[in-house]
């Protein structure tokens, strides 16, 4: 079977011409990963403001007048909601997928460029109207990040009208915008890649954001059906969701709807959003980690194969999320046997990420740096997994802080990592500048080490019991008074990290035009997007000719090489007159 | 659980699919400097594109039939729905919509140029007579929101004749365009791939209606 000509176009596939063309409705894929990148950002910021709120009123009680109940479960909702779904997910979806797909495969665009660039117009009408709900009556939803039923659209709960309505109008926005950019990255990898390119030579980023996007592509409907069915429970008055019940005195009409089927659609989203965050993640890392260990990724194919039994298995842990709902025994058995099933590829990869800095000539870059720290984090929160993944240990920790520790470790604070690893390691490439060095390691060990101050003491608030959502303990008696001092400690911990995010940002801004000028391939990467004729690369991305794979993602320190990386589209003959053929590899294994 | 059953079965078997047809069994550092193949699918990529956005929207149907089956069995207070007698008919109209563009996809392909703008057309007609239908089955329902709060049958009803009519009016502005070119004089062989596209789309919406229509009158 050939491979497919759409990737061997000698024209671009659009060609702007005006300034708007070029940067604003533009249709070049990595203009729109760096409009995606850029929004994201700024929403994050938002709820990273948020977070820094709501620990001052959990380390400091009443201290902070501004951060009322209501306000407080506002901030909570609007945090979890957009690190979740705006930043993470349009970051390493819109963001990294845009720029990298493209690039790493060899191709000149997606292949459907208006339907990008309306992917992103559409992404960022659903941050907009999200954060108009800070504008209107009764300000945004404090139903908690789940919107949990009946609760959320019930009088009492802050924001139950014009806030909860503009949250599912924003949530199902986005899903048509994540659907519009889903369909370009899948259908580009696989039609659009260069000669050579097989899928078995793509680097594993592609291979991470490819799977995460299907993932996203079955699983976001769910989210999209949730919030159709309770914006009519909430505008019409239906009772899809909502049971028979008195609200305040009233009756709001409502009869025989069901709270858990909410719950089971929202979580059969909800899970599956974990890997949508966690796949490209750790795609990334493996990346990082190779090419700054110059060593080749260890057992490539069983990374490929573990991100994809991850992404087959993340459709049938689900219900993890509702043991403390009410549920079948058998059904808690299955999903908790099939959640601890998923740590067997999750582990394979973690092994194979330590295999691949074993013996490597590691460079402790910032990019290196923030990988090997993912790697800490990701290893922490999956193995607090394991006992929130069984029924009997999972029963008296739920809703307490051991929940918030975990998931905040493991699909917080570690994709968190790789996006900056990642933003340090393709910022050359981005903006054809370095950045400041000394700057970018002062904000990974702020950031590494605030964040474990934050979040390993959760884990042991959790033990105690101390409950999660809570807006302010109060002298009770079963919590000690450790408990306080280290609430205070964490908020302490919270405000240096979040205050390290301007470091980031400082050094991210003032680069592009002090940083120093960047070679083409400062890294020594072996993939495709460092072998660009230009720094940053063009429209087009390519020149006149697109380039051709000989080989797959990682020859690093291959024996016989002149050098200690050998890029994907440089012919056996033309760098190695005598090759190292099938023979010599074969030795070496 | 028996529907869990499925859908892992189902992930199971695409995956094993993928695999096979995908060479991921491939020893990438081996094979250096052969150029290969890259196991792309021999298919265009609109082609492709339409056959995933296929994909999401039968797990949105397939996500709101079981949470039409599970509201069924799990809340109180359901009342079966009897799908109004113009339903039937209206099934019977987008059956001929889908056959017309059938028809019209296969004599754009066949090169007969009036046959295909006949039945371009019906097709098209054929659709806005369904849409117009569903209205009238609304109203035959009860349109009021009296029948809407009463009753979560008749409320998915609404909601899944409601999405279902929207997927619809896309493909019709996907004809439109289709539709448009081929009155302006464009070759025949430029517009076999739209109009294959299209009929393949409304085949894919006529079976999302008859398992809408399946599920509503029979479970």
């Amino acid at each position: 079977m050939a491979y497919v000509a759409i990737a061997d176009r000698d024209a671009p596939i659009h060609d702007p011409h005006t300034f708007i063309e070029k940067y604003i409705w533009s249709q070049d894929h990595k203009v729109i990963a760096i409009q995606y990148a850029v929004v994201a950002t700024f929403v994050g910021l938002i709820a990273l403001v948020l977070s820094a709120m709501m620990r001052l009123q959990l380390g400091f009680p009443d201290q902070f007048h501004f951060v009322d109940p209501n306000r407080y479960y506002q901030f909570v909702t609007m945090h979890g909601m957009i690190m979740v779904i705006y930043l993470l997910t349009a970051l390493f979806l819109g963001g990294f997928g845009n720029y990298l797909i493209p690039l790493m495969c060899g191709a000149r665009d997606m292949v459907f460029p208006y339907l990008n660039m309306l992917s992103f117009w559409v992404y960022l009408l659903s941050v907009l109207v999200l954060l108009a709900s800070f504008f209107v009556p009764g300000g945004p939803t404090g139903a908690g990040w789940t919107l949990y039923p009946p609760q959320a659209v019930l009088p009492g709960t802050p924001g139950a009208g014009w806030g909860i309505l503009l949250m599912l109008v924003s949530l199902g926005i986005f899903v048509v915008a994540i659907t519009m950019g889903g369909l370009n990255y899948v259908t580009t990898v696989l039609q659009a890649r260069c000669k050579g390119m097989t899928l078995m030579r793509m680097p594993l980023s592609v291979w991470g954001i490819f799977t995460a996007t299907i993932l996203g592509l079955l699983a976001f409907p769910a989210l999209f059906v949730s919030a159709i069915m309770m914006t009519l429970d909430g505008t019409l008055g239906t009772s899809f969701f909502m049971p028979a019940i008195s609200s305040m005195g009233e009756n709001p009409g409502h009869a025989g709807g069901s709270p858990l089927l909410f719950q089971h659609l929202f979580w059969f989203f909800g899970h599956p959003e974990v890997y949508i965050v966690a796949l490209p993640a750790f795609g990334i890392v493996s990346d990082l980690l190779a090419t700054h260990a110059r060593k080749n990724i260890f057992g490539y194919r069983m990374m490929v194969w573990a991100i994809l039994a991850i992404g087959g298995l993340s459709f049938v842990v689900w219900a993890h999320h509702m043991y403390v709902s009410g549920m079948n025994p058998y059904f808690g058995f299955f999903f908790a046997t099939t959640t601890l099933i998923i740590a067997v590829p999750t582990a394979i990869k973690v092994y194979n990420w330590v295999l691949t800095l074993w013996k490597g000539d590691i460079h402790l870059t910032v990019p290196m740096l923030f990988a090997i720290g993912f790697i800490f984090t990701f290893v922490h929160g999956g193995l607090t997994g394991l006992f929130l993944g069984n029924v009997t240990v999972d029963l008296p920790l739920s809703d307490t802080y051991f929940v918030v520790g975990h998931f905040h470790m493991v699909m917080g604070v570690s994709p968190i990592l790789v996006v900056f690893g990642a933003i340090y390691h393709w910022y050359p490439k981005i903006t054809g500048r370095m950045f400041n060095d000394r700057l970018g390691k002062i904000h990974f060990w702020l950031t590494f080490l605030g964040t474990y101050a934050i979040y390993l003491p959760m884990h042991y608030l959790g033990i105690l019991g101390v409950p999660r959502r809570y807006y302010a303990l109060g002298e009770t008696e079963f919590l000690p008074q450790s408990v306080h001092t280290v609430n205070m400690a964490i908020t302490i911990a919270a405000l240096v990290v979040a205050c390290s995010v301007v470091v980031f940002l400082y050094n991210m801004i003032v680069s592009l035009w002090k940083g120093e000028k960047a070679s083409s391939n400062p890294w020594k990467a072996t993939t495709l997007e460092w072998q660009t004729p230009e720094t940053p690369p063009t429209h087009g991305n390519w020149g006149p000719r697109l380039p051709v794979a000989h080989r797959w993602a990682y020859d690093y320190s291959v024996p016989g090489a002149p050098d200690d990386f050998t890029p994907q589209n440089v012919p056996i003959d033309e760098r190695h007159p005598s090759g190292f053929g099938h023979g010599e590899d074969k030795a070496r294994r | 659980m028996s529907n869990t059953a499925i859908v892992v079965a189902l992930l199971v078997g695409i995956a094993v699919w993928f695999a096979v047809a995908s060479r991921l069994t491939a020893k990438p550092w081996e094979n250096r400097g052969e150029e290969g193949d890259v196991g792309a699918i021999n298919f265009s990529p609109a082609r492709v594109g339409l056959w995933v956005f296929m994909a999401v929207v039968t797990s949105l149907f397939a996500l709101f039939l079981t949470a039409y089956a599970m509201r069924m069995h799990h809340g109180v207070g359901w009342c079966h729905l009897t799908m109004p007698r113009i339903a039937w008919w209206n099934t019977l109209v987008l059956v001929g919509a889908s056959v017309a563009m059938q028809l019209a996809s296969s004599s754009v392909a066949a090169g007969r140029r009036q046959f295909a703008q006949v039945a371009l057309i019906a097709g098209g007609a054929l659709s806005i007579a369904f849409l117009a239908g569903q209205v009238a089955a609304w109203q035959a329902i009860g349109p009021s929101l009296y029948y809407i709060q009463g009753s979560p049958a008749i409320a998915f009803f609404y909601v899944l004749t409601t999405v279902h009519g929207l997927h619809l009016v896309g493909g019709l502005y996907v004809l439109g365009r289709a539709a448009q070119r081929f009155a302006g004089g464009a070759e025949l062989v430029d517009l076999r791939q739209s109009l294959s596209l299209c009929a393949i789309y409304w085949h894919f919406l006529l079976l999302v209606w008859l398992a809408v229509f399946g599920v509503l009158q029979f479970l």
